[in-house]
């Protein structure tokens, strides 16, 4: 994108109207943006959603496997609500095999949805995640991986860009203290989810899990924190409803318990 | 009414006319099931009593004769087995055979139904018994058995089921196995048994007392054989080989050199189905990447419009490079659904390119096609952007394969079985698999139940109100079930009155696990009341 040269006899607005344009340009050529229709995030995301065509980054806050568990059910259901948008397949890489296939069916991943792709190591994925997204079929791809430098995500966001496919590419945590997300990257988005304790019911049982949603980067944009309520059947996020008694339940709910 | 014989009399009968003990009025004899002397449907004779041999004239009822029209006349082809006890021979002219005999069938020849019967046992010879097998004459197959006959428990057992198998099809014939086709082509039409086993190296011995035309000669040289009195093919043998080709042709020394085994004949096989195959010779030996990617290129532009021609798509296609020393490279990559797109095709061969080793040059490249399925044309739909028609995946899969090998690709598709790590298997990447019940499950299973310590929970049917795993203690704040899962006494005797009770728990901090019971709590031997971590939700 190469700005024109402000000449001096030009009005100010007619050049701000080409950049404008310009940028409109730009955006377009990238695909349009997958919106969260949760008002309170597309308000605060660049793109007022997630680009179709670039590169997001997820991660657990923690090594736990709890974490873990929300930030993969959290990819899943952005790549269900890309694959539902389109109608089209998602291709998950990954070089440990341990999700549980019915599960992802109740975010809206149903297995005609989803091909796996299981490599030997870190290159491998990658590898096959690029060849997904320069094949340009693909609803989105999602790749597992524990390291992947700024040469890896660069080449990711280039693939993206080219096949008009957006890409999840889902940290996994090499060390207890390390979060992945601090090497470099050039994703537009850096997520990291952790669980959150979910409301009371005023009956036995677990309500619908919540996850505490943090961007910690994006392109041309702030980071923000949420909690958010955990993908339904289509994969949607909610925002919970304001609990004005919240406090009190939850002790109800311990006491209940214990 | 005849009265009962005494013992005497009984004694002195022979063993088969004695009366059977149910005859004779004892009843301890177990009495033979009705079904014994039913003929098994198998084909195989049962133990029944062989019934009296049948004669032709049983079996074909009239004599018959098959004439062909030749010019003018018409002329006996073959005869049927009565018919040749009658005197009438094939050779004969029709009104001859008439004369002879009054009360005669006669039918028109069809060699070409008899041609496509033998075309059809060949192709099944082909498929089945052996890999080269080819019709022989107007009458005849000939097969290679070498090496192929103990499959079927040897020569002697195969000959008999080839003989059942050709009685099945309502055909008689006569098998000769010899060590030469020209010996093996004259015993079995002149040998007069049905199976001829010949010991290699005795084929002149064999041949000897054969007439002259059981070596496939031509007729001029079968009646300039008559005019010299030579009947037999022994007679042949001290004859000198030129005066001998000069008499009967040089055509015939060479059968009897081909029936004795001192000329190879080789036999031309009938192919059931034959490959699409390209070839480039090369005018010169090439070695760099980029000059046998342009060759690949020519061979797959040539490949593609054969396919078309012949309404095939290729499954598999492989690539043979020969080296100028000699050796024999092949390459083979295959494609999920079948496929005649060639920009595909160049693509799945430049994935494996580096596995080419070009040694001194390539002289020679070949692209054959050994798994091919029938393929129609494609709607143009598929060109159109907006159609509602998923774009097809299989380019990309057999990209991925081409990468990472073909057991990295899969989908996950549903068993039916309700305990959670028997209900997923992995299917193949290009099937549409269906989905599970929607009963709450967590994300990601743990490869094998964890067991949990400390657990303390009410029975029979609450869920735990803190546990120990991993070293880390858990105070739930939440919980939900049981969700009860039976074992599967049809898969293994030990879990048939197992119970696993399932159940949701929230703990402190939002983290949400999956954890089961063994036992229902009430039943001693439906499980021991341990408790372990099953997977976690997100």
């Amino acid at each position: 994108m190469s700005a024109p040269l402000p000449l001096p006899d030009r009005p100010l607005a007619e050049h701000l109207a080409s950049l404008r344009a310009e940028v409109a340009r730009a955006r377009e050529t990238r695909g349009p943006a997958l919106a969260f229709d949760v008002a309170t995030i597309d308000d605060r995301l660049a793109d007022h959603g997630l680009d179709g065509a670039g590169l997001h980054e997820v991660a657990a806050a923690t090594a736990s496997l709890n974490d873990d568990a929300a930030a993969t059910l959290f990819a899943a259901g952005i790549a269900a609500r890309f694959a539902s948008k389109r109608g089209l397949t998602i291709l998950w890489a990954l070089s440990k095999f341990d999700l549980y296939a019915p599960c992802l069916e109740q975010v809206g991943l149903g297995p005609d949805r989803i091909l796996y792709a299981q490599g030997t190591k870190d290159a491998q994925v990658l590898a096959m995640a690029e060849d997904g997204l320069r094949d340009g079929s693909l609803a989105c791809v999602i790749a597992e991986v524990k390291a992947a430098d700024m040469t890896a995500t660069r080449r990711l966001q280039l693939a993206a860009s080219d096949g008009k496919t957006p890409i999840l590419l889902y940290r996994r945590h090499r060390t207890r203290e390390r979060c992945p997300l601090d090497t470099l990257s050039a994703a537009m988005t850096r997520w990291r989810i952790g669980c959150a304790e979910s409301a009371r019911l005023p009956h036995p049982g677990i309500g619908r899990p919540r996850w505490s949603v943090e961007l910690v980067r994006q392109r041309a944009g702030n980071p923000f924190t949420l909690e958010l309520e955990a993908c339904d059947e289509q994969g949607r996020l909610a925002l919970p409803a304001a609990a004005a008694d919240r406090t009190t339940a939850r002790r109800r709910a311990v006491a209940q318990a214990a | 009414m005849v009265g009962k014989p005494s013992q005497s009399d009984i004694d002195r009968m022979p063993a088969h006319q004695r009366p059977t003990m149910r005859e004779m009025g004892r009843r301890s004899e177990a009495a033979e099931h009705p079904f014994r002397t039913l003929r098994g449907d198998d084909g195989v004779s049962g133990s029944s009593p062989a019934p009296a041999p049948l004669t032709w004239a049983d079996l074909w009822g009239r004599p018959t004769i098959l004439i062909a029209r030749s010019g003018q006349k018409e002329v006996v082809t073959a005869a049927c087995p009565r018919a040749l006890e009658l005197g009438l021979r094939p050779g004969m002219l029709a009104a001859h055979a008439r004369a002879l005999v009054a009360d005669i069938d006669v039918l028109d020849a069809e060699p070409d139904a008899d041609r496509v019967w033998l075309d059809r046992i060949a192709l099944h010879a082909v498929r089945k018994w052996t890999p080269i097998a080819a019709v022989s004459g107007p009458d005849g197959l000939w097969f290679d058995l070498t090496g192929t006959t103990h499959l079927f428990g040897g020569e002697d057992r195969f000959c008999r089921r080839l003989l059942v198998f050709l009685k099945r099809l309502g055909f008689s014939a006569t098998i000769a196995i010899a060590g030469t086709p020209g010996t093996a082509f004259a015993l079995a039409r002149h040998g007069g048994v049905p199976i001829t086993i010949l010991p290699s190296g005795t084929e002149a011995e064999a041949l000897a007392p054969l007439p002259l035309a059981a070596l496939r000669l031509e007729a001029s040289a079968l009646s300039a054989a008559a005019r010299f009195g030579l009947d037999r093919i022994a007679d042949l043998y001290p004859m000198p080989r030129g005066p001998l080709a000069r008499r009967l042709g040089l055509a015939t020394v060479e059968r009897l050199d081909q029936a004795r085994g001192m000329v190879a004949e080789p036999i031309i096989s009938v192919t059931p189905f034959e490959q699409p195959e390209v070839v480039r010779r090369l005018l010169e030996p090439i070695g760099t990447p980029e000059s046998i990617k342009q060759v690949i290129s020519d061979l797959v532009d040539d490949l593609v419009p054969l396919l078309r021609q012949r309404g095939l798509g290729a499954r598999k296609v492989a690539l043979a490079l020969d080296r100028v020393d000699g050796e024999v490279q092949n390459l083979a990559v295959g494609a999920s659904r079948a496929t005649r797109d060639a920009k595909h095709l160049k693509r799945m061969f430049a994935l494996r390119l580096s596995e080419i080793e070009p040694g001194l040059g390539i002289e020679t490249m070949r692209l054959v096609v050994p798994h091919s399925e029938p393929l129609g044309a494609s709607s143009v739909a598929a060109l159109i952007e907006d159609s509602a028609r998923p774009p097809d995946l299989a380019p990309l899969v057999d990209q991925l394969v081409g990468r990472s090998g073909p057991s990295a690709l899969f989908r996950i598709a549903s068993r039916e079985s309700d305990v959670p790590e028997r209900a997923v298997r992995q299917v193949s990447p290009l099937s549409e698999p269906q989905g599970w019940p929607a009963w709450k499950r967590p994300a990601r299973l743990l490869a094998r139940p964890e067991p949990l310590r400390n657990v303390i929970a009410l029975l029979p049917d609450h869920p735990p109100r803190r546990f120990t795993w991993r070293r880390q203690d858990y105070r739930v704040i939440a919980g939900d079930g049981p969700e009860r899962i039976h074992g599967e006494w049809w898969r293994r005797p030990g879990e048939l009155w197992a119970v696993r009770d399932y159940f949701q728990v929230e703990a402190e901090g939002g983290l949400r696990f999956w954890v089961f019971r063994r036992g229902d709590g009430v039943d001693q031997p439906t499980g021991d009341l341990t408790w372990y971590m099953h997977g976690i939700f997100g």
